[in-house]
């Protein structure tokens, strides 16, 4: 009779084998790549005057070059780099914050999740772009980190939405009772019990997050509330539109960034699909 | 008019290979004949039964022939087998009280699947109502949502639905397994009810509660990994069963009446085999009491050994002959 | 040995908990040493809210659940630790009760940490063959598995050795076997028969009248959260006098005799809180005159046999 095989092997196997997975996550490995490696193809600085404005791609400047005769493939090398950067520490942010909560909230229940609710529902209605404009006029000097922070600790009421639903869900079975009868303490069950039933779901959850956190910093970016002293793709549109790229047809200034930043957001959105049916045995086609 | 089945396989399509999870099944269900067909877990009776009604991945037809009422069903073709569904053959599918939109008033519900059957709603109302009446349930279900109803009118409901355009054949998957006693019988009645006013000409009770089957099954056929292990009437299969298998069932249900420290029943040691490389022979033969050396070489057949007994038992065989 | 007092459970629904819910209704009982007491009820009944106030799983509204003599409510930390090496539960789905992520022998780890941190290895692994053995499993097949490579039958006997680790006095068995084949159950069934000669109390929570009967010494029959009847097996099978144990026992089917022609009125959805007796909606015998509006007490109707029924006497006289 044949050996079941590992846990771990299964998963790569259909890991691999999943057609959504392999896309998704080979044009992020692109982008990723081209993020770290990019740096190294460029001499120049994404603010450097190094040639003729409104030139389109050329042989010595690969995009093309903007109004003020700026590199646009320099700008979008180290754009892409900001818009991973803000995906990270701001999808990372939003997602701790969010899985505390929703944790938290799901497993006690009761008053700690009423009041924990309060608090999600109170941050899903702030209005952020308007706190967005009234930080942008105290802090004149942004930073790619200033913005990860705030889309962080602005983006996690989903995420503490979602995982309080799991938790609840989870909390109920009956393994969890039969841990409350082993004498087992509520806080270590959390992290003994449920947590590692919930691994593929925080997975998941942080890619939305990463993804959401690129989205929301290129909206930003794009309307100006972005970095002051950085380039990044969003940014690379607004200032398109700003000097006339539109009329002007330059398209090689624009339609990078933004052809990139759908792609890399589509291709996590697809990845994470890719990731439910890998992990859910029920959607695996055979 | 019957239900005739012929050699029916129907396998799973799994990472590591196929599953043999009905590997040739031969019987019929006569007009009129309420037929039980028990077994436990693994032994391929809701593959049957799925089988019959809704082959989908990853069931895979393997072979066989099914004939209901003098025409075959193409139970390989989902789209063929439209034009049966509902009308000629349907099913009651076990959790079938949780089957119903939440969101629909049954009305509605029953409206929209009339329709896609190509059937007048209007017309079937009155005929509709009469079927209420007949379950105890009253009209202003219709105007209701499934969760302002009880576990046991959901049953009746669905219940009602699906034998609405008195199919031939009606099959129930344990449908009584997850209510009250007093339901339970109410239901179970209603089953012999609508076979009694012909609702139904037809009907394949599936449950692993014999007691259930005693009480309202004419036949009972009892499945053992994949295969037909004994048909009988059903007061020869509760009092005088022939194979080792059913003996051993059997006496392992406890009974009012029936005290541990007066007389300690026994269960059947060992598991049943994986039907992914199913045991070559006779499938019961490493739990069996009896076995022989027959038993581990050949598969015994099924086959009739008196008038309405089918049995597939070398041992029994012998012993006949 | 293990005390009920008037154990109340009531549930707060609807918008701002407006409306209540009586899940349990003042039920009183008591087990014994080495006895085995079944707890009838259909769904809704409270049997398994029963079940897990016992267990310390539900908060206990009113009434004193006492083992032994003291408080289980006043048990907190290393007290209520305790109470659980004493007192343990098997629950009804066998493949929930594992956590999918682990091995299934992860369970008995949690009980040495929890209750044995300081044994030798050595002793431990002896503790564990014989409690397998004890339960009918061979150590070798069943220890570091996966919960899914094993059967339901072989789990939940798993559990009950994981019970036998500690110095159970108690178990609470709730609709322990509902899940498993047939062939499978009665080997459950009897082992917790075995186990109670050795002198373990067990509360069975079942639907199932002829499991109850099987192995049990006592039955109480539950409605919609109050006790109907109470008695000694025989007593309540044998000669049942309540309206609804009479009901139940003429509808659960037999293998020995066809369902008797009686009227049974079928459950609707029902309210919440109704004072006066629970049945009164479905009972053949209802009077509003009599007590049936007030809410009738538990009357010893012969000796140990209890029923809650005002004028059960007439109404097993026209039978």
């Amino acid at each position: 009779m044949t050996k079941p095989k590992k846990r771990i092997n299964e998963f790569l196997y259909f890991a691999l084998k999943n057609k959504r997975l392999r896309v998704g996550l080979s044009v992020v490995l692109f982008f990723l790549i081209l993020a770290l490696v990019g740096p190294l193809l460029t001499d120049y600085k994404w603010d450097d005057y190094v040639g003729p404005a409104y030139h389109p791609p050329s042989y010595e400047y690969w995009f093309g070059t903007t109004t003020f005769g700026q590199d646009v493939f320099t700008q979008f090398i180290l754009g892409l780099k900001a818009s991973f950067l803000v995906g990270i520490i701001g999808g990372g942010i939003g997602t701790l914050i969010g899985v505390l909560v929703g944790f938290t909230a799901g497993y006690h229940g009761g008053m700690i999740d009423e009041f924990l609710n309060m608090l999600t529902n109170i941050v899903i209605v702030i209005p952020t772009l308007a706190i967005l404009l009234i930080i942008s006029v105290y802090l004149k000097v942004r930073g790619v980190l200033i913005e990860s922070i705030f889309i962080g600790f602005t983006a996690w009421p989903w995420a503490a939405r979602a995982i309080r639903a799991q938790t609840f869900s989870l909390r109920s079975r009956d393994f969890v009772d039969l841990a409350r009868i082993s004498g087992i303490r509520p806080l270590k069950i959390m992290f003994t019990e449920i947590a590692p039933n919930m691994m593929s779901y925080l997975l998941m959850t942080f890619i939305l997050q990463f993804g959401g956190a690129i989205l929301i910093a290129a909206t930003l970016d794009f309307i100006g509330l972005g970095p002051t002293n950085a380039i990044s793709l969003g940014l690379m549109m607004n200032l398109a539109v700003l000097w006339g790229a539109l009329p002007l047809g330059m398209w090689w200034w624009f339609i990078p960034p933004g052809a990139a930043i759908a792609a890399i957001v589509g291709a996590l959105y697809l990845t994470n699909v890719g990731l439910d049916e890998v992990f859910n045995p029920k959607l695996r086609k055979l | 008019m019957s239900l005739k089945v012929n050699n029916l396989k129907v396998y799973y399509q799994t990472l590591r290979g196929d599953v043999k999870a009905l590997d040739g099944a031969t019987f019929t269900i006569a007009d009129g004949e309420i037929m039980g067909l028990a077994g436990e877990s693994g032994c391929g009776k809701s593959t049957l039964s799925n089988s019959l009604i809704l082959l989908k991945p990853p069931m895979r037809f393997v072979g066989g022939k099914v004939e209901l009422d003098n025409e075959e069903l193409p139970i390989w073709d989902m789209e063929k087998m439209n034009d049966f569904r509902f009308k000629k053959i349907s099913t009651i599918p076990q959790y079938a009280m949780n089957a119903m939109n939440p969101i629909r008033k049954i009305g509605k519900m029953v409206s929209e699947i009339l329709k896609s059957k190509k059937v007048d709603f209007k017309s079937t109302l009155p005929e509709l109502k009469r079927r209420l009446d007949l379950v105890e349930l009253s009209h202003d279900v219709l105007n209701m949502y499934p969760i302002e109803l009880s576990g046991g009118m959901k049953q009746r409901m669905v219940m009602v639905l699906s034998t609405l355009m008195n199919p031939s054949l009606l099959m129930a998957d344990e449908i009584t397994s997850a209510l009250d006693v007093s339901t339970q019988k109410a239901v179970a009645k209603m089953l012999v009810e609508f076979r009694d006013r012909e609702f139904v000409k037809k009907l394949m009770v599936i449950t692993h509660d014999i007691s259930i089957l005693y009480q309202i099954a004419d036949s009972i056929m009892i499945m053992y990994a994949g295969k037909l292990a004994e048909k009988a009437p059903t007061s020869v299969i509760i009092n005088s069963p022939r194979h080792p298998y059913t003996k051993l069932l059997i006496s392992s249900l406890p009974d009012i009446g029936v005290k541990y420290s007066q007389k300690k029943l026994t269960g059947i040691p060992g598991k049943p085999p994986m039907l992914l490389i199913p045991p070559t022979g006779c499938r019961f033969r490493e739990r069996c009491p009896v076995a022989f050396q027959k038993c581990l070489n050949e598969e015994p057949p099924f086959v009739e050994i008196k008038k309405g007994h089918f049995i597939a038992c070398w041992k029994e065989f012998e012993k006949n002959a | 040995m293990l005390e009920l007092e008037k154990i109340s459970k009531i549930y707060k629904t609807g918008t701002f908990g407006g409306k209540k819910l009586l899940a349990v209704n003042k039920v009183s009982f008591e087990v014994k040493d080495g006895e085995v007491i079944s707890l009838i009820g259909e769904s809704g009944s409270g049997k398994s809210t029963i079940g897990k106030m016992i267990l310390g799983l539900i908060s206990i509204t009113s009434g004193t659940i006492k083992l032994n003599g003291v408080d289980i409510a006043t048990l907190k930390g290393g007290a209520l630790k305790n109470y659980y090496r004493n007192v343990q539960g098997v629950f009804q789905d066998p493949f929930s009760s594992y956590n999918p992520v682990f091995k299934a022998d992860r369970i008995f780890r949690i009980i040495r940490e929890e209750f044995f941190p300081k044994i030798k290895i050595d002793e431990w692994n002896k503790k564990i063959d014989s409690s397998l053995r004890a339960v009918g499993l061979n150590p070798d097949q069943v220890l570091n598995k996966f919960p899914h490579q094993l059967s339901g039958g072989q789990l939940q006997r798993f559990l009950i050795a994981r019970a036998l680790l500690l110095d159970v006095q108690f178990l609470v068995a709730d609709e322990i076997i509902s899940m498993l084949d047939a062939s499978t159950r009665i080997d459950v069934l009897n082992l917790l028969a075995e186990l109670k000669s050795r002198g373990l109390s067990i509360l069975f929570i079942t639907h199932d009248l002829s499991l109850g009967y099987y192995i049990s010494e006592r039955s109480m029959i539950l409605y919609r959260g109050g006790v109907v009847e109470m008695g000694s097996t025989e007593q309540v099978y044998y000669h049942p006098l309540h309206p609804y144990t009479k009901m139940l026992i003429a509808s659960v089917p037999r293998l020995d005799k066809k369902w008797e022609e009686v009227e049974v009125k079928l459950k609707e959805k029902h309210s919440e809180l109704s004072t006066g007796c629970a049945y009164y909606e479905r009972c053949l015998f209802a009077d509003k005159d009599k007590d049936c509006a007030k809410g009738p007490p538990l009357i010893e109707a012969e000796s140990g046999h209890f029923v809650a029924c005002s004028h059960y006497m007439e109404i097993n006289e026209s039978f």
